[in-house]
């Protein structure tokens, strides 16, 4: 159904069915369900929504709806370290869109894409608190602030051989 | 009871009431859109806002409750204001191609628009069209003209389908099934109850009506009609008539000035699906065969079971649909007796039914019928050709398909072919004088059951219409808590009367009158007054069994009228 083809485990999928196992009946069960199988997964493959859907008894239709409308949940993969650049309006005045630019062109794919060795994710996000430091970039949990596009190959080398 | 006041009448209406429901009966009206009587109550159109003392803004009357002395105005400046700018905000990012559109002068945001004026421009037209899904064969889907009223969504869960709903957020949110697959790759059952609940032009049916004008215009072709037991109930609204308004005359004299053409009677195939499935059930309760059996006339409830029960596959009669059974019936023993090639009739089908169209696409039924066109498209054949409908003078089905009995033509509502089958059956064991009227199977009740005592057996059957009472019924039978004989089902809640393929009702009559309940009327009194009232008794069934089938399940009925099933995937 999507493009990526879909590599589960045999861990990742006893972890959903355990989930999904513990939220049964419960009202509103959808939203913990898929914020936990996207900490599993990374993503929100449309394998693991139709497991979804036929566990919680729910339209695979809603369980799309939900996912597609939280820009939290991503139906893409993630890569193993997630690069995120805020597009705040401090980061962004101080000219945080020439850094998503910079990030972009050094890992060769677009916002909301993984790299094709599933290395690096970039998204894009909305304020971390940090607007001192603007303009931000996050790797993973570590936060880089006042950055200049010629520091984006810097940082992401740290990542680069692990 | 709450006292309130609407525009200074003073209303009293049971505690809970909303204010729409009081203002009906102060015979005022307030504009809906989301809002559909028994399909959906969310309140997120806005065009139903009123001012309501002690509310802070304006309420949607829809689903604001009343209170005790609250006093409610529906027609104020700023009420109308509101509802206009409501209005001009779902133009904006509407594909306003209003002169072409299937549901222009039958409209329910034209028809806001107008009593609004609405300036259709006010906020531009800053939108891109959106792809249009016609690869179903029953459902068609424009979403440039979708205004998210979600109606469509509430039909298909209602009838615990759910192949479709809203996706993505904001400007680019738009209804469809999940991950932009057609509507075509779901378990969709082809039901069209989306399609009769959409207020605008995002749904319509698969249109044949240019193959059938083709065939209709080409001299090589004998083209005949025939019209399902509902039509005649509800083609009359296509025209302005009221609503149960039986027009089976007018309507086959339409048909007959399409062109050169003839026009039969479906009720004749519905009482011989009536010959043939009583006598499987008989043949079944004898040899121990699967029970409960369940009818096999509607498509939508014949995919619905292939795709989320296929463990009951066995229990559906494998009896084909009235449809494809006539079909079987014109393309074989018709064709020999006139010498007209197979190849050369072109059998159109009219239905209530948008999943009758995928229907005869089924390799195993044989590919008899040439088109399945709905009572809409019927409609636009009629006014295309200039027919004054409302003057032509009646006329009568062609010659040897033109008289049914009373229990064919109740097989368009919900527990008409359950009735017509008891007629027959208790004919076949009790003799002359066995009863006629099953009135405990009829009416519009969710899962509906009775027991009776044919030729001294005890049957038990059950009715179910909607496809959630399908799902509850088949769920009580898994469980071993409910043992039934035989089991009826149309997917469409009141049955083919309530079609997907019927004509377009705007939410305020929908809201107003239980249509199911006004249309069903139609068919039962045209029972009453026919002269046969049991299949069996239906001169054209009996030519049929004495020239061709011999008998019921004989070989040549199982290889014409008979079929089977496949299981499908749910995803």
């Amino acid at each position: 159904m999507t493009q990526d083809i879909f590599e589960g485990t045999e861990e990742q999928a006893a972890a959903l069915k355990s989930c999904i196992e513990s939220h049964r009946g419960e009202e509103g069960a959808l939203m913990p369900v898929l914020h936990e199988a996207q900490n599993i997964y990374g993503y929100l493959p449309a394998e693991v929504q139709t497991v979804i859907a036929e566990g919680l008894g729910v339209p695979l239709a809603e369980v799309y709806g939900v996912a597609t409308f939280y820009s939290h949940f991503s139906l893409k993969p993630k890569g193993k370290h997630k690069v995120s650049v805020c597009l705040g309006t401090a980061c962004y005045v101080k000219g945080s869109d020439k850094i998503l630019e910079a990030v972009e062109k050094e890992l060769g794919v677009s916002c909301g894409e993984c790299t094709p060795d599933r290395k690096f994710s970039i998204e894009s996000c909305r304020c971390v608190g940090a607007c001192g430091l603007a303009p931000v970039m996050i790797v993973d949990e570590e936060v880089y602030g006042k950055l200049t596009p010629k520091d984006v190959p810097d940082v992401l080398d740290k990542y680069m051989g692990d | 009871m709450v006292n309130l006041k609407i525009n200074g009448i003073a209303v009293s209406v049971p505690e809970g009431s909303t204010i729409l429901q009081a203002a009906k009966l102060a015979n005022i009206r307030i504009p809906t859109l989301c809002y559909l009587k028994g399909v959906q109550c969310v309140g997120s159109c806005r065009m139903c806002l009123v001012e309501a003392t002690g509310a802070r803004g304006l309420v949607a009357a829809c689903v604001y409750p009343v209170s005790e002395g609250m006093e409610v105005r529906t027609n104020t400046p700023r009420v109308r204001k509101s509802r206009k700018t409501t209005v001009e905000l779902i133009l904006s990012t509407h594909k306003k191609k209003c002169l072409s559109c299937v549901r222009s002068m039958n409209c329910e945001l034209q028809k806001l628009a107008l009593e609004y004026n609405a300036e259709e421009d006010r906020f531009g037209t800053d939108h891109d069209l959106k792809p249009i899904d016609d690869l179903s064969p029953s459902v068609v889907r424009d979403n440039s003209k979708c205004v998210m009223c979600t109606r469509c969504v509430a039909a298909c869960n209602l009838q615990t389908i759910g192949v479709i709903g809203p996706k993505n957020r904001g400007y680019v949110k738009v209804i469809g099934s999940p991950f932009d697959v057609s509507l075509a790759h779901t378990s969709c059952v082809n039901c069209g109850q989306c399609v009769v609940a959409c207020p605008v032009g995002a749904l319509y049916e698969k249109s044949s009506v240019a193959d059938v004008w083709g065939a209709i215009v080409n001299p090589e072709k004998h083209v005949v009609f025939f019209t399902a037991p509902s039509i005649k109930a509800t083609l009359g609204e296509a025209f302005g008539l009221p609503v149960g308004t039986n027009v089976e005359g007018k309507m086959v004299s339409a048909i007959k000035q399409l062109g050169d053409v003839k026009c039969f009677n479906m009720d004749i195939a519905a009482d011989l699906t009536i010959m043939e499935e009583a006598n499987e059930l008989l043949k079944r309760l004898m040899q121990g065969g699967v029970t409960p059996m369940f009818t096999s006339c509607c498509p939508g409830w014949v995919k619905f079971c292939e795709h989320y029960y296929p463990e009951f596959l066995p229990n559906l009669s494998s009896c084909k649909s009235p449809q494809e059974m006539f079909s079987a019936v014109l393309k074989t023993y018709y064709c020999q007796k006139t010498g007209i090639k197979p190849e050369d009739l072109y059998v159109v089908s009219v239905i209530p039914c948008t999943a009758k169209k995928f229907e005869i696409s089924r390799d195993e039924l044989g590919h008899y019928t040439d088109a399945a066109i709905t009572t809409r498209e019927l409609a636009k054949m009629i006014k295309e050709a200039g027919i004054d409908f409302a003057n032509i003078p009646e006329a009568e089905y062609d010659k040897p398909f033109g008289v049914a009995s009373g229990a064919g033509a109740i097989f368009g509502a919900t527990g008409g072919v359950m009735e017509a089958a008891l007629r027959t059956a208790a004919h076949i064991l009790g003799g002359e004088g066995s009863p006629i009227e099953f009135k405990e199977v009829r009416g519009t009740r969710g899962l509906k059951e009775a027991e009776y005592n044919i030729g001294g057996g005890i049957v038990k059957v059950a009715v179910a219409h909607g496809l959630a009472n399908a799902r509850k019924a088949i769920e009580l039978i898994k469980s071993g808590e409910k043992k039934y004989t035989f089991v009826e089902v149309m997917a469409c809640p009141g049955g083919c009367i309530n079609g997907g393929g019927q004509p377009y009702v705007h939410d305020e009559i929908r809201n107003n009158i239980d249509l199911k309940t006004v249309r069903a009327q139609a068919l039962y009194d045209h029972d009453r007054e026919s002269k046969y009232r049991c299949s069996h008794e239906t001169p054209a069934v009996d030519m049929l069994y004495k020239e061709f089938f011999a008998q019921p399940l004989s070989k040549k009925a199982h290889e014409l009228l008979h079929t089977h099933y496949q299981p499908r995937e749910k995803y």
